[in-house]
């Protein structure tokens, strides 16, 4: 603990430790010659995008070592790891085998054991991951969304003010907010360009994503933790898992978090035994305080068009935005007034990385993320209760619902509260009739 | 009586006659443009005959030290798509619910079993539209699969082009930059280039097809050959169906030109190369084997080579292991 101690205190005040830390035999030219300032990682979850943000970390060429590894499952740790000691040999990754932690405990092990965490596991365990990591006094980045049922926002709302109070750097992989055509449109939109916002529409419409096959030999708790993507408990739909960046877009715009959802949605085209009870589409209007009304949409219909993108609408003029780095700010007269360079922008990916792991060498505090990622993912999942229910309901509301979707207890032969049907299917929630909150 | 024998007399040559002309229809169908329909859909594509013969691949004159020497290439014959591949049959091999939803009768056990790509998470349309436009942003490996579907579900060895394939369909006889000679002002008519694309793909078949019946080959996508990217490749070449067989992932050959290329770019010579840039974006490790979210400009465009190889060798070609990238 001592140890832990004063790598805390070396990342809060930029002191120089030294001493106690071996220098690696294994330099690479261009590195850091001596690592007395290393900082040691874990990472919790490892799947692709788990191994993916290592990556990043490592590629911005800190000197960082990555010293624990937590997932559900054996299997995927160790293809993790193996990619992670291939691309960046033993003296960048130095996991032992007892920092191989396997189960639904092995997170706290890992935690303890690094300076700076990252939380990449489906949504459904963010709130408990986060909280420990920040009871523990770590740096943080975590991945979107940030917890499933208003339960969970609460618990990552109360975390994040502790974080604030202890110093902790905390980025969220909304990476748009780490993307120059988002940052360079919206500071001006917020300067004026287009007048105020009075609308805009929200969007991912796509095809949809990944179906892990069941196996005999998995218990239910196995299977819908391998399925993940349809399950409520574990991803939220994918209003919240895949939508949650376009809305958050909404709120950045806005400056706020809207009133008031009503919406419609349902499973038209996918149906199946294997696609859990998410639903395959849903439409929500969001009303903000000053009575602005944005128009979120997202669905998974392959064969049809797709759309990913934000527009709004101002006093003044409009505006566009995309992922393919679009922002396009124009006025009612068709004047373009901003358009932001497409070609030759950095990796937003990468982005997010390179300006925390920057801050954590200078041993500084500058981000703190946590909050509005779960005020944006708690606006999804109020649009997925106004969905689920066919009723509207207001902020408040949705943020005090009492229905908890996580299951009593995490052991791999507990049951999940939904389970399937005697025919196989899973029940889902059927507007009119479905409590959400 | 007699004129019962007459008739008989006639319907039997007429019945000859007939057989002997479906016969001769049958032979010249065996190599004429054929419209592919991919079974148990509406979806159909077209591919066009390209005779066998011999041309100048490469060019002398061009400031590029990758198209030369210009040298003597013979080719099998083949057909080549009359389009780029579009998202209207692309989808379905990309998504196997989406085929079993649109399919008029049951997949059969090897398209079943076939590995299909991971959905992408991103909108791999980039927000361009599908219907009628060209299928975007899949590796090589992809391609190739895509091929591999369609084998399943037709018995048809479809494949990609070899970069000399390419190059002498697209050139159509001439030995000129374009096949309409060397105006650069001319290209417009025939392709969709950064001049003219409004930064997006079209919809395919808009502008003039080449002497050989083939649309967008110098425009609206880039497509993808067999071929391994090498610089000095021409240098060593053999002149008899020349491929040169990956080893690495990249870089690999793409030819054409695509609506966000200078039409400076787009002719019948200029070589392309896959790069690992394509997946910078790619948040995942590994990265996909899939796709290239910041492709939007490639894409692909079928090759059926007359005389198919064996049963073994097309095996080969399809089962052949992606390389991991990360």
């Amino acid at each position: 603990m001592k140890i832990l101690n004063s790598r805390r205190d070396f990342i809060k005040t930029g002191a120089l430790v030294t001493g106690g830390v071996l220098a690696s035999p294994f330099i690479v030219p261009g590195a850091y010659a001596a690592p007395a300032n290393e900082l040691k990682l874990a990472v919790i979850g490892c799947g692709g995008r788990g191994t993916g943000a290592v990556f990043q970390a490592m590629e911005t060429g800190h000197p960082i070592k990555l010293v624990a590894m937590a997932d559900a499952f054996r299997d995927r740790l160790d293809n993790s790891h193996k990619l992670i000691l291939e691309k960046y040999g033993s003296d960048k990754v130095a996991v032992d085998e007892e920092m191989k932690l396997t189960g639904f405990e092995g997170y706290k092990a890992a935690i303890a054991a690094a300076d700076v965490v990252i939380l990449a596991t489906p949504p459904g365990f963010r709130p408990m991951h986060f909280e420990e990591a920040v009871k523990q006094g770590k740096q943080i980045f975590m991945e979107k969304p940030v917890a499933t049922d208003a339960a969970g926002i609460r618990r990552v709302l109360k975390a994040a003010e502790e974080a604030k109070a202890k110093k902790l750097n905390v980025v969220v992989g909304l990476q748009r907010h780490y993307q120059n055509n988002y940052r360079e449109t919206i500071k001006r939109i917020h300067d004026g360009a287009i007048g105020d916002i009075t609308g805009g529409q929200v969007y991912w419409n796509d095809g949809g994503v990944w179906v892990r096959e069941r196996k005999p030999e998995q218990t239910e708790m196995e299977y819908q933790m391998r399925n993940w993507y349809y399950f409520n408990w574990l991803c939220g739909d994918h209003i919240t898992e895949q939508h949650v960046h376009n809305i958050d877009v909404a709120n950045w715009v806005k400056q706020g978090y809207p009133v008031k959802a009503e919406g419609t949605g349902g499973r038209q085209v996918r149906t199946g035994k294997e696609n859990g009870e998410i639903f395959d589409h849903h439409v929500v209007t969001f009303t903000y305080a000053d009575g602005s009304v944005i128009h979120s949409e997202c669905r998974h219909f392959p064969g049809a068009a797709n759309r990913v993108d934000e527009s709004f609408q101002g006093t003044k003029g409009k505006v566009y935005m995309s992922a393919g780095n679009y922002g396009v700010l124009t006025d009612w007269k068709g004047n373009e007034l901003y358009n932001h360079p497409r070609e030759n922008q950095p990796n937003p990916y990468q982005q997010e990385h390179d300006e925390l792991w920057a801050t954590l060498m200078k041993g500084e505090y500058k981000f703190a993320d946590a909050e509005n990622a779960a005020k944006s993912t708690m606006t999804s999942i109020m649009g997925r209760y106004a969905t689920y229910s066919g009723k509207p309901l207001t902020w408040d509301e949705a943020i005090n619902g009492t229905v908890d979707l996580f299951p009593e207890k995490l052991a791999w032969d507990a049951m999940p509260k939904l389970v399937p049907g005697p025919d196989g299917y899973y029940p889902h929630a059927i507007p009119g009739k479905t409590k959400v909150i | 009586m007699y004129s019962t024998k007459k008739l008989y007399f006639i319907l039997y040559f007429l019945a000859v006659g007939l057989a002997i002309l479906a016969f001769s229809n049958f032979q010249k169908a065996h190599f004429e443009a054929y419209t592919q329909k991919i079974p148990g859909t509406q979806v159909t594509f077209t591919m066009t005959p390209i005779q066998a013969g011999e041309f100048l691949m490469g060019d002398n004159s061009s400031s590029a030290a990758d198209e030369t020497p210009a040298h003597r290439v013979n080719l099998d014959a083949f057909w080549i798509g009359t389009h780029e591949v579009t998202w209207d049959a692309f989808e379905l091999f990309l998504d196997k619910n989406y085929e079993l939803a649109i399919s008029e009768e049951p997949l059969g056990a090897r398209v079943d079993g076939l590995s299909r790509p991971s959905l992408p998470y991103l909108d791999m349309t980039f927000g361009m539209g599908k219907e009628g436009k060209p299928a975007i942003g899949m590796t090589q490996y992809g391609a190739i699969q895509y091929c591999h579907w369609l084998f399943l579900k037709t018995g048809i060895f479809y494949r990609l082009p070899t970069e000399a394939e390419w190059e002498y369909a697209a050139r159509a006889g001439s030995s000129s930059s374009y096949f309409f000679g060397e105006d650069q002002e001319s290209l417009e008519v025939y392709a969709w280039t950064a001049e003219n694309s409004k930064e997006s793909t079209q919809k395919v078949g808009m502008k003039k097809p080449s002497p050989w019946g083939i649309y967008d080959i110098y425009g609206n996508v880039l497509e993808w050959t067999y071929d391994q990217y090498e610089p000095d490749f021409y240098k060593r070449s053999s002149s008899n169906n020349p491929v040169n067989p990956a080893t690495k992932l990249y870089p690999r050959v793409v030819r054409g030109g695509s609506f966000a290329s200078p039409a400076s770019e787009a002719n019948s010579t200029k070589r392309f190369k896959s790069s690992p840039d394509w997946k910078r974006i790619d948040p995942q490790i590994p990265k996909s084997q899939w796709w290239f979210p910041e492709a939007p400009f490639l894409g692909l465009r079928l090759v059926r080579p007359l005389n198919p190889p064996s049963p073994e060798e097309i095996n080969a070609y399809y089962t052949a292991s992606p390389i991991t990238d990360y």
